[in-house]
């Protein structure tokens, strides 16, 4: 990289032109979709949310009302059922892909709350280090402590079944892991000479946190928040299907305790019971994999060659 | 064995051999790392020769391959990396020999003082069990009789023998060189690289470091590599020094003669990177090299240097440029005199 | 005598203790004045508290007593003021790829300064101009490289830009060079000398190298434990030096000529936390073992003081008329008893 960096003084006028922004986005964008993992997680999370963006466009209400049903009742997949259907007679891959929209939703608002939760304790706490930052450890250790299942199970049952209350059970247990890991991140990158540079180039605490910790943090809490996803769906799925959320809404989570309650078991009618799983199964797997290959993209930014 | 262990063999051991031969003698050394994609030519047709009892210095900046040079000696390399050449030690190719003689060969005859004591130096163990270690490996010695010899080792480089229990973090960077040093001698080897041994420390650590090398390297008879940036540290310490640019040699001679009259326009950068005090030519005026080092993962044609050199010609760019001898000085520069009959007899 | 830019008046900076260890008086009665457009080399070992001092002088730690003036007025520590402070003192550290954020590429690491403090008018502008300042031309061809992507000495000139472009009247550097390879040394202490040139820039440089006080600066202050021991322009001080340590420093660069062997100074650099009584060096002072014992004696009852900051060569030593006579005789320091 030897540049000119020697040449005469130019009469040119001096470029006024500040790098593009969107540029390093795009590579990074490439640099995932390379991966086959990557590629594969993408493509994953963008067909399950296809689906259940455009559910609403070809099923109708009626598919999913019990009363209006016209399926034959819990058959095995036939033309026109290919997974079946339920003891209503609706079809069960109707039924999947109009539960994916629930537990999408759920799973993305309690990432979100969770996040902004955890990822906002832990940079405060990281840069505060002093008492405000130890009293927001002690009050994360508190939750820690907790038993997460009963507490979301306790919170669900005081605001009431339904979305809301799942959501909100889902994010007050899960923010402690995320708020440990960027307080860990947030303690080593402000060891590093460059946060001293922006003291002396005049940068206030605000401006500390939000232009030089929060850049180098991000990566972590990319990272997380797609394991998080993951996670809330799988948590998401676990609550409703002990009973605390909505009973009239469909989710993957009240389908298998549908299928639990209604005797599928015994009935050996495996796609009512399997098809859910699966699908959660999927759609983890896809956000997983989306994680570790932006794990990797960052990383390869960062680090030379 | 009674009391502290003195190597008293050392000086038997000198002898061996035909009278002569050098102890070290590198010929066309050649190491290439194949650790990523991309092969990266560390060192290009190398020769090194080391006379029993004498030190040599290896002069060079970061991408040098002095470093390599050094870790290839006892193939301390990763597996993936290709070297080739010869590197007679006592008159035996190391190269050619199998693993389990190289194991005898590591630390009983040549040791290393690794870079960066506090990396080197394992925090869970005590500095006692660290020196202890090689001999008991090595030696067919018991304990006690190591731990006696461990205690003599640190009284030997200036450290109080009671820190034989100590943790490496509880002791000084300059404690903790010397550790490294004591560990470096614990089997009485013929060979010690010592690879910038003081670089992370102060002037006054530094010189006692230095001063402390040279004398257990006298008492002992032993040889010694420096490896080092700081051509004034090589040249208080070692007979000879050896100059290295982008993995070739560039000039070697008598240390002394190379500081004061550098025959390599590299030589003569890197000597004026480091200024003397009193020297008027220096002051408020700083000597350096602009650009940057080449890149080692591309064959390089012609000089590595004339990118750089104030005193680059068309010829400079192609082909190799040998070493040019001058008496006991050798300098690979087409500006050397006798170049013109080097490259004329082939 | 005109006003020094930057002062430091009894500067002192005490670390708290921790478990297992006292407190620490990093910095000690500091009395230090720099010039405007001097270069003035800081010089000391490890411990001696010269990092402490560079980032009291550029208000990253806020000093126990004492003050800091800069233009002759002390630093006002409220927050408009040390913003206003910071635009004219400047910091460059010693580790340049660390120093810079890897997240940002060269135009918004040089750009940060500025954007900081809500200056955008001009922004790509000011931030060429500031590459072309260190060297690094054209701009337009660095702008969009992140720091892995440049060689050591680049990337410390990028860190120099970025200080630059708040248009300063000081920098202070804390071991500018001591990280990048030595033919490149060169190069960024000619940078250093030519922004004097050109810009009028004054530079405090602290180092532990005394070739590079040598190579750039004007004035040298030898620091040892947290005192300033000698102070003087540097064919004073590295030529005729005065205090032992100053001398010990001296003999113990390497170098090639034969030397009627000088003892090299004994022991380790002291401890912050155990601050020998009286004269800080006395435990290791190779002129104190050749004195009669009430000389001796006043090593450890009297404290040496620098005479006023601004003034020729001054020394920090009970015994300055002695340490005055050369040659310092060889003794063995070890026989001296603490």
């Amino acid at each position: 990289m030897s540049a000119p960096e020697q040449s005469p003084a130019r009469e040119t006028p001096v470029v006024e032109k500040a790098p593009s922004r969107l540029v390093p986005v795009g590579r990074f964008v490439v640099t995932v979709l390379r991966m086959p993992s990557g590629l594969f997680g993408v493509l994953v999370m963008l067909a399950f949310v296809l689906m259940a963006v455009c559910a609403p466009l070809f099923i109708h209400p009626s598919d999913l009302s019990v009363t209006q049903a016209t399926g034959p009742l819990l058959s095995a997949p036939q033309h026109g059922y290919p997974l079946g259907t339920d003891p209503a007679g609706r079809s069960v891959l109707l039924l999947v892909i109009w539960g994916s929209r629930t537990s999408l939703a759920i799973g993305v608002m309690a990432t979100a709350l969770t996040m902004v939760l955890g990822a906002g304790i832990g940079l405060i706490a990281g840069h505060y280090q002093g008492r405000t930052g130890r009293l927001l450890m002690h009050v994360t250790d508190w939750f820690i402590a907790l038993p997460s299942l009963p507490l979301a199970i306790a919170l669900a049952a005081v605001l009431g079944q339904g979305a809301t209350s799942i959501t909100i059970a889902i994010g007050v247990t899960s923010w402690t892991g995320t708020a440990r890991l960027v307080r860990a991140q947030t303690l080593a990158v402000e060891a590093r000479p460059f946060i001293e540079r922006a003291r002396a180039l005049g940068a206030t605490d605000t401006q500390l946190i939000t232009r030089q910790v929060l850049p180098n943090v991000m990566p972590l809490i990319l990272v997380s928040s797609t394991l998080t996803v993951a996670s809330a769906i799988l948590s998401e799925a676990t609550l409703t299907f002990l009973g605390l959320g909505d009973p009239t809404s469909v989710s993957w989570g009240s389908l298998l305790n549908n299928a639990f309650m209604q005797g599928a078991v015994t009935a050996g009618a495996w796609w009512y019971l399997i098809p859910p799983g699966i699908a959660i199964l999927i759609i983890v797997l896809g956000f997983t994999l989306v994680g570790r290959a932006v794990e990797h993209a960052l990383n390869a930014r960062v680090s030379p060659r | 064995m009674t009391g502290p262990a003195v190597p008293d063999t050392a000086a038997e051991r000198r002898t061996d051999g035909p009278p002569g031969q050098p102890l070290l003698d590198v010929r066309d050394l050649t190491v290439t790392y194949h650790s990523g994609k991309i092969p990266v030519y560390a060192a290009r047709g190398v020769d090194v020769a080391l006379a029993p009892g004498e030190t040599l210095g290896m002069a060079g900046e970061s991408g040098s391959g002095k470093t390599t040079v050094a870790m290839s000696l006892l193939r301390l390399l990763p597996a993936e990396t290709t070297v080739t050449g010869e590197i007679r030690f006592r008159g035996e190719d190391l190269l050619e020999a199998n693993w389990g003689r190289m194991r005898a060969v590591r630390w009983a005859e040549a040791s290393v003082v690794f870079q960066g004591a506090m990396s080197a130096l394992n925090p869970v163990q005590t500095v006692g069990d660290q020196i202890v270690e090689p001999i008991l490996l090595h030696e067919k010695v018991g304990e006690k009789v190591a731990r006696e010899r461990a205690r003599a080792l640190l009284d030997s480089v200036g450290v109080p023998s009671r820190r034989i229990a100590s943790y490496p973090h509880e002791l000084s960077g300059g404690q903790r060189q010397r550790v490294m040093m004591a560990m470096a001698l614990a089997c009485n080897p013929d060979l010690v690289i010592a690879d910038e041994p003081t670089t992370a420390l102060d002037v006054i650590v530094q010189a006692q470091i230095l001063g402390l090398l040279t004398d257990l390297v006298r008492d002992r008879g032993i040889s010694l590599i420096m490896i080092s940036h700081d051509l004034s540290v090589l040249a208080s310490t070692c007979d000879r020094i050896a100059v290295m640019y982008a993995g070739r040699l560039v000039e070697t001679g008598p240390s002394r003669e190379v500081i004061r009259g550098p025959l390599h326009p590299y030589s003569r950068a890197l000597a004026g990177a480091f200024p003397t005090l009193g020297d008027p030519a220096s002051r408020l005026a700083p000597g350096g090299l602009p650009g940057d080092p080449p890149d080692l993962r591309e064959e390089i044609d012609g000089c590595p240097f004339a990118p750089r050199c104030p005193e680059v010609e068309d010829r400079c760019r192609t082909g190799r440029i040998p070493l040019v001898e001058q008496g006991d000085r050798a300098a690979a520069c087409v500006h050397v005199p006798g170049y013109d009959e080097v490259v004329r007899h082939g | 005598m005109a006003e020094p830019v930057l002062e430091a008046r009894d500067l002192a900076v005490t670390f708290p203790a921790r478990r297992g260890q006292g407190a620490a008086r990093a910095v000690d009665d500091v009395n230090l004045a720099l010039a405007r457009g001097e270069v003035l080399a800081l010089i000391g070992e490890s411990g001696c508290g010269k990092s402490t001092l560079a980032r009291a002088l550029v208000g990253l730690i806020e000093p126990d007593r004492g003050e800091i003036r800069y233009d002759g007025k002390p630093l006002q520590r409220s927050r408009s003021g040390m913003r206003e402070f910071r635009r004219h003192v400047q910091l460059v550290l010693q580790d340049p790829y660390g120093a810079l954020n890897p997240r940002q590429n060269v135009h918004d690491a040089v750009a940060e300064g500025l954007r900081l403090h809500g200056q955008r008018a001009g922004l790509t502008r000011r931030v060429a101009e500031a590459l072309e300042q260190v060297g690094m031309r054209p701009p337009e061809h660095f702008y969009d490289r992140y720091p892995h992507q440049l060689s050591g000495g680049q990337q410390q000139r990028v860190v120099i830009a970025g200080a630059l472009t708040l248009g300063p009247e000081v920098l202070v550097a804390d071991e500018p060079v001591s990280s990048l390879d030595a033919s490149v040394r060169g190069e960024i202490l000619k940078l250093f000398l030519s922004l004097r040139d050109r810009l009028g820039l004054a530079a405090l440089v602290v180092s532990h190298d005394l070739g590079l006080a040598w190579n750039i600066a004007d004035r040298v202050a030898v620091m040892y434990l947290g005192r300033i021991v000698e102070l003087g322009t540097v064919e004073e001080v590295l030529l005729r030096p005065q205090h032992p340590y100053t001398r010990a420093l001296l003999d113990a660069v390497p170098s090639t000529e034969e030397k009627e062997s000088t003892a090299v100074l004994r022991g380790e650099p002291p401890d912050p936390t155990a601050i020998p009584a009286g004269c800080r060096f006395h435990p290791r002072c190779p002129l104190r073992a050749t004195l009669p014992e009430d000389a001796a004696q006043r090593c450890l009852t009297d404290i040496p003081v620098l005479p006023a900051a601004v003034g020729d060569h001054q020394v920090a030593c009970v015994h300055s008329d002695l340490a005055a006579r050369p040659p310092l005789p060889v003794a063995d320091p070890s026989e001296v008893t603490t």
